[in-house]
């Protein structure tokens, strides 16, 4: 399939993009020039599908959970699920300092989401995509975390909840008070700003890079892994135990993650509903 | 040409060892203090092993970004389709 080790990783690391070639038709990109030519004003078509799909399936079992909730004889899923209710609620109710009907349902959901689409990094790498292969699919990457897109999408969505209930406990003056003179005096705002603004920035650009830095990184090497099944049977072999031992690794990075994820959703968010005492 | 690649791959160890650094250290400090923290009170583990985890993330985070950026330059460097204009048109000014 792919000639070197250097175009197997490059071939696996390339989105599925759906977009306007330079010649100005639709369709899918077939090559990595070709993607790179549609520009910004194109869809990876992969990681929406994924995310898409990895979130209807959350949402499905935790419905079908909900609606057939039984206190006497409660089944293995939902036992599981009462897990998971009860471990975000307690860590709603340690760190979110406010009232809020809001928070909990969404950290729930960032977390188990963010749970799932992580945890398709574990099916091992050619399987999916050898078999979008035979149906004339060349691209596809099934982890939606590794995409910037779908990462900067959840923190910058957490971002605009931030500044909304921000400006809605606070006003918008008492908003810009808070940027404006913290953590010097009201007299030197003009280095309040500044520093202020660049720590806000910095927020949203961290909570998504640190997602996308750990699943992309964590990708990387079981692609770099699989590249050495084409060396023969015994490299094959050693490769596959190596596989197993980061799979197990990764098992710990995935829940870390999403469980960092939801943590800091709940900080910043409730950092906008009260103000710091400086 | 070479010599973007070459720098290239330079950057790449640097901003990985580095990172690996800064990521070693902190982590150690981090797993020390937890675990003098739990030597001295060990019914505070269900209070502080989540939040050690959670400064585990923090610590681990800029480290892990530079590794993907490193990567990034090592498989799909943005810097070598930069240059080729340049290169080529001083190879066409050399050639008349």
């Amino acid at each position: 399939m792919a000639a070197t080790p250097a175009e197997y990783i490059r071939h696996h690391l390339q989105n599925l993009t759906f977009g306007q070639h330079a010649d100005g038709s639709w369709g899918l990109a077939h090559s990595a020039q070709e993607a790179k030519e549609m520009g910004f004003m194109a869809i990876h078509v992969d990681t929406m599908c994924w995310s898409i799909g990895t979130g209807i399936l959350f949402l499905w079992v935790f419905r079908k959970i909900a609606k057939s909730f039984s206190i006497d004889k409660p089944g293995h899923l939902q036992s599981v699920i009462e897990i998971i209710f009860e471990f975000v609620n307690n860590s709603v109710k340690t760190s979110f300092h406010g009232r809020n009907p809001l928070i909990a349902p969404l950290a729930l959901t960032v977390f188990c989401w963010i749970f799932m689409m992580n945890l398709m990094d574990l099916v091992p790498v050619d399987f999916i995509p050898s078999l979008f292969g035979l149906m004339g699919v060349h691209y596809m990457k099934m982890v939606p975390s590794t995409d910037v897109n779908a990462t900067f999408g959840l923190s910058l969505s957490v971002f605009a909840l931030f500044l909304y209930y921000s400006i809605k406990v606070k006003g918008p003056l008492g908003f810009f008070a808070e940027i404006a003179f913290h953590p010097f005096g009201k007299k030197l705002f003009f280095v309040n700003i500044p520093l202020e603004s660049v720590s806000l920035l910095a927020r949203p650009l961290s909570h998504s890079l640190r997602l996308f830095g750990n699943m992309f990184a964590g990708e990387l090497i079981f692609i770099l892994i699989a590249a050495l099944y084409s060396a023969g049977l015994a490299w094959g072999a050693v490769a596959g135990v190596l596989q197993i031992g980061w799979a197990i690794f990764h098992i710990l990075v995935i829940t870390l993650q999403a469980y960092i994820f939801m943590m800091l959703t709940i900080v910043y968010l409730s950092m906008a509903h009260s103000s710091s005492q400086h | 040409m070479e010599s973007i690649a070459s720098f290239s791959a330079l950057a790449a160890g640097i901003m990985i060892g580095l990172g690996a650094l800064g990521a070693g250290v902190g982590i150690g400090i981090l797993g020390s203090k937890y675990l003098e923290g739990l030597a001295r009170q060990p019914e505070l583990d269900g209070v502080l092993a989540p939040r050690m985890f959670l400064m585990l993330g923090l610590t681990d985070a800029v480290p892990i970004i530079a590794i993907a950026f490193a990567a990034f330059l090592m498989f799909a460097n943005p810097f070598l389709d930069q240059a080729e204009p340049a290169e080529s048109e001083v190879s066409a000014e050399t050639a008349e």
